[in-house]
């Protein structure tokens, strides 16, 4: 697995975003926001629904281009970039709703997860079907406790099933920062330990930088060493956990102050 | 230029037929997200309706066309809903498109088993003269045509936007599930838009037959240009498959008139590509409201 | 999965003795039908690639059998060996097809349909207008049979086992594909874009790829039909055929990989053994209407749907004789 901790600029920030804006018609849905994400970091991304959360997500990832600002990516400018360039980059990312590959199975899902990362074009035309990767999903698949459904069908797994392929989808190109939008939402509280310790392994074997949005506050508070609030688009705290949940102002935003 | 106004006058009239169909085209493509394929063929079948009615049970005009009305709602709209496109909703995507494929081979090959594959002569309760007018000839036929055309969809527009049975149809295409809490009875709506589909559809055979004869394979080309029609006029906007229908009709008699006889059906094509292309919602649609 | 692959491989090879077999003591009429199978099976198979795999609909699949018939009937009339034509048409489909798919770059599902199908309409009309290339709607005649060193297909048998020949070679590069990463980037493309886009995948070159290589198949399977029939003309390319190429792939079974040979031996053979009767194209109608409503998942859906049934059946059988 090859990992990207290693960057050309040791100084600089994993993730950099600068003055990122995204409008849509009237609205400002992301207004003019700044932060820095250190290598090894856990992020927590928190804020009332509607407050551009997966919005300055979708910005950074390349989803949607944003009508200001910047983001660079190991001290490289990545603003604009289309996300299977910045899939490249070693950044990797889970979706809020669920995405996953309902018609391939487990195993074939892993496994396209980190094919495009693989030789060339051609050469993946002309080498294994698997492209050398069977041993390494299987590995991960074990990791994210997944081995007994690995020949079924990710569409015929379980809710929580699904979000830990999901998970597991975005480690196997062994990127450096992952960026996850709710992986807790809808997952049973079994299932929700497991996947707390499995982000938890992957940071301090790996020291995998990870930027997350969430709702569940217990996941996020016990995660994060560092928690940032949104609300209508701005960032209106930032900090260790025990002081953002003491802030007022976020208190005000959740309760609709 | 009287020419010219000539070409306009007739283009005008077939394209309000064109209109008819697409009308009804998007008005099932609302209510149930069907494309269906057999557009045209649902536009070649009531004439030959009358035709039984007239040649085998030698009932006059009226009762002719009265009986391919009702045969049209019961079969084009009650039939076609209740036996292909309901069973396989909510999500009938390509399976459903094949489905409607098969209608059409059914209808063409029905026509052509039962009743003959020659092109019949169709009766018109019009007489045959023609009208001055700005000094372009234009015959009575293609005037009325135009004017019926006009006058049913005008009708139509008025009834959805008007009545509460066609607002509640809109609703319903637009918000099944909201409207279904508002109380709308949707699966009544839906139905209401394949019989209204059916209606126009007869009526469009009635003044299309007596021009170009009626024949089992008429449907071929009209069923194309009713998705072009339906499309660049915006698929969301009655108003906007009336005008898309008049524009293509145009469009091709000037094609060719003064440009190319080999290559006049090219043009609506290319027209299509590029509305696709460059303006999906159509030249008289909206974004919202579509799911492509 | 994996234990699979064995019995694919002596279903294959029992297919193919079969059909070693199946002309001889035939009449010419009869070899000529497998012929047309086989030719519509490539051309079905490379939709299937373009449609069941990746997700993007194309009805153009008619006018790549065009351009890949009329490249090989010009080039073979000016003295090309069939060899060196039929490389050439299939090149110029997978050239003429990537550019099909920059549309689908930027509209999906029905919208893509119209536009395709507008592309096949179109090369409908320059068939029937150019007639200094394509003979209008006279159509090229005499088309040559290939020759390959001393061995002519003149023969209908001959041409039969070179028809033959040429699909086992293009089904199993087929096969390659599908089951190459590339195939697996091909489903990824069809259940999720953003996702797989977000995983690394080019969605915009594979999405290219996808149309590109369907519509070589397309190409090949008119290199077929040009020496198949000998005489080419502009309906045998019209929207209809490419429609009928279509329900091949629908009715056999969307996405899987031998659906579509299955859904050419309906849409072909099924209209000659009912071909007795007044009504079959009536009856053939009625008949993929039932199926669709009934099992929109084709006739390969039919038979997995059977042997799922047949292997619960079995278990709780061996279940049940357990103590």
């Amino acid at each position: 697995m090859s990992l990207s901790t290693t960057g050309a600029a040791a100084g600089a920030p994993h993730l950099s975003v600068r003055g990122v804006t995204k409008r849509f018609g009237n609205i400002v849905a992301v207004d003019d926001v700044s932060f820095d994400v250190k290598r090894g970091e856990i992020l927590g991304l928190i804020g009332p629904n509607g407050s551009g959360k997966s919005t300055l997500f979708n910005c950074i990832l390349g989803q949607i281009a944003p009508d200001a600002g910047a983001v660079e990516v190991d001290g490289k400018a990545v603003t604009g970039r289309r996300a299977c360039d910045l899939a490249k980059l070693g950044v990797g990312r889970t979706f809020q709703q669920l995405a996953v590959f309902p018609g391939l199975t487990v195993h074939d899902n892993v496994v396209f997860a980190g094919q495009e990362h693989e030789g060339t074009l051609l050469g993946r035309l002309f080498g294994k079907p698997d492209a050398g990767l069977s041993e390494e999903a299987d590995r991960l698949i074990e990791f994210f406790r997944l081995s007994h459904v690995r020949d079924r069908l990710a569409g015929d797994l379980s809710y929580g099933q699904r979000k830990l392929v999901d998970a597991a989808m975005a480690f196997m190109s062994g990127p450096g920062l992952v960026l996850l939008d709710e992986p807790a939402g809808g997952v049973n509280l079994t299932m929700l330990a497991e996947l707390k310790e499995r982000l938890v392994a992957y940071n301090r074997e790996r020291g995998t930088t990870f930027v997350v949005i969430e709702h569940n506050m217990d996941f996020v508070m016990s995660l994060c060493g560092r928690v940032m609030v949104l609300a209508e688009g701005r960032v209106i705290a930032d900090g260790p956990p025990e002081a953002v949940r003491a802030d007022k102002r976020v208190v005000d935003s959740y309760l609709g102050g | 230029m009287s020419q010219f106004l000539q070409v306009v006058l007739s283009g005008l009239s077939t394209g309000s037929i064109y209109a008819l169909a697409a009308v009804g085209f998007a008005l099932v493509w609302q209510a149930a997200q069907t494309v269906n394929f057999a557009q045209g063929e649902f536009v070649m079948l009531p004439a030959f309706f009358a035709l039984v009615a007239i040649h085998w049970f030698g009932w006059p005009l009226w009762a002719g066309f009265a009986f391919a009305m009702l045969a049209s709602l019961a079969i084009l709209g009650l039939a076609f809903k209740g036996l292909v496109v309901q069973p396989m909703m909510p999500d009938g995507g390509l399976p459903l498109v094949i489905a409607t494929m098969a209608v059409s081979i059914l209808l063409k090959e029905s026509v052509k088993t039962f009743y003959g594959a020659e092109a019949q002569p169709f009766p018109s309760p019009l007489p045959d003269g023609t009208l001055q007018i700005g000094g372009a000839v234009i015959s009575i036929r293609d005037l009325f045509d135009l004017l019926a055309s006009l006058a049913v969809v005008g009708g139509l527009t008025l009834f959805l936007d008007r009545t509460r049975t066609g607002r509640q149809m809109q609703a319903a295409a637009q918000s099944p599930a909201v409207a279904e809490i508002l109380g709308v009875d949707v699966a009544r709506m839906t139905l209401y838009a394949f019989l209204v589909n059916a209606a126009l559809a007869a009526f469009a055979s009635f003044l299309v037959s007596p021009t170009y004869l009626a024949k089992f394979s008429n449907g071929e080309s009209l069923g194309l240009v009713a998705f072009i029609a339906a499309i660049v006029g915006g698929f969301n906007r009655i108003r906007g498959a009336l005008v898309g229908g008049l524009l293509v009709g145009v469009l091709d008699n000037l094609v060719a008139t003064y440009v190319t006889q080999e290559y006049r059906a090219a043009l609506p094509l290319v027209l299509l590509i590029a509305v696709i292309l460059w303006r999906p919602q159509g030249l008289l649609g909206d974004a919202e409201g579509r799911t492509v | 999965m994996s234990s699979r692959r064995p019995l694919a491989l002596i279903v294959a090879a029992v297919l193919l003795a079969v059909l070693l077999i199946l002309p001889v003591g035939h009449g010419s009429y009869f070899i000529y039908l497998l012929c047309s199978w086989l030719m519509f099976t490539i051309a079905a198979m490379g939709l299937n690639l373009t449609l069941g795999y990746a997700g993007r609909i194309s009805l153009a699949q008619a006018s790549f059998m065009g351009v890949g018939a009329y490249t090989t009937a010009i080039l073979t009339l000016h003295g090309w060996p069939w060899l060196a034509a039929a490389p050439v048409g299939v090149l110029l489909c997978f050239v003429v097809g990537l550019l099909l798919g920059f549309p689908a770059l930027r509209v999906r599902g029905h919208f893509l349909a119209f536009v395709t199908l507008a592309f096949n309409t179109l090369f409908f009309l320059v068939a029937r207008n150019e007639d200094w290339l394509t003979g209008g709607s006279y159509g090229l005649s005499d088309i040559p049979r290939p020759r390959i060193g001393p061995i002519s297909a003149d023969g209908q048998l001959a041409f039969y086992y070179f028809t033959l020949a040429v699909s086992a070679l293009a089904i199993l590069a087929l096969w390659g594909i599908v089951r190459s990463p590339w195939g697996r980037a091909f489903k990824a493309l069809r259940e999720n874009e953003v996702r797989a886009e977000s995983l690394g995948l080019d969605t915009r070159r594979i999405t290219l790829l996808a149309f590109a290589i369907g519509s070589a198949f397309g190409g090949l399977a008119g290199a077929i039909e040009a020496p198949l029939v000998q005489y080419i003309e502009p309906n045998s390319f019209a929207v209809g055929e490419s429609l009928k190429v279509l329900l091949m792939v629908v009715v056999g079974g969307l996405g899987d990989f031998w659906g579509p040979a299955l859904g050419a031996a309906m849409v072909v053979l099924l209209p000659e053994a009912l071909r007795g009767t007044r009504y079959y194209l009536i009856v053939y109608a009625l008949f993929v209407i039932a199926l669709m409503v009934l099992k929109p998942t084709g006739l390969m859906g039919i038979g997995k749907t059977f042997l799922a049934r047949l292997a619960k059946s079995r278990a709780a059988a061996a279940t049940e004789a357990k103590p």
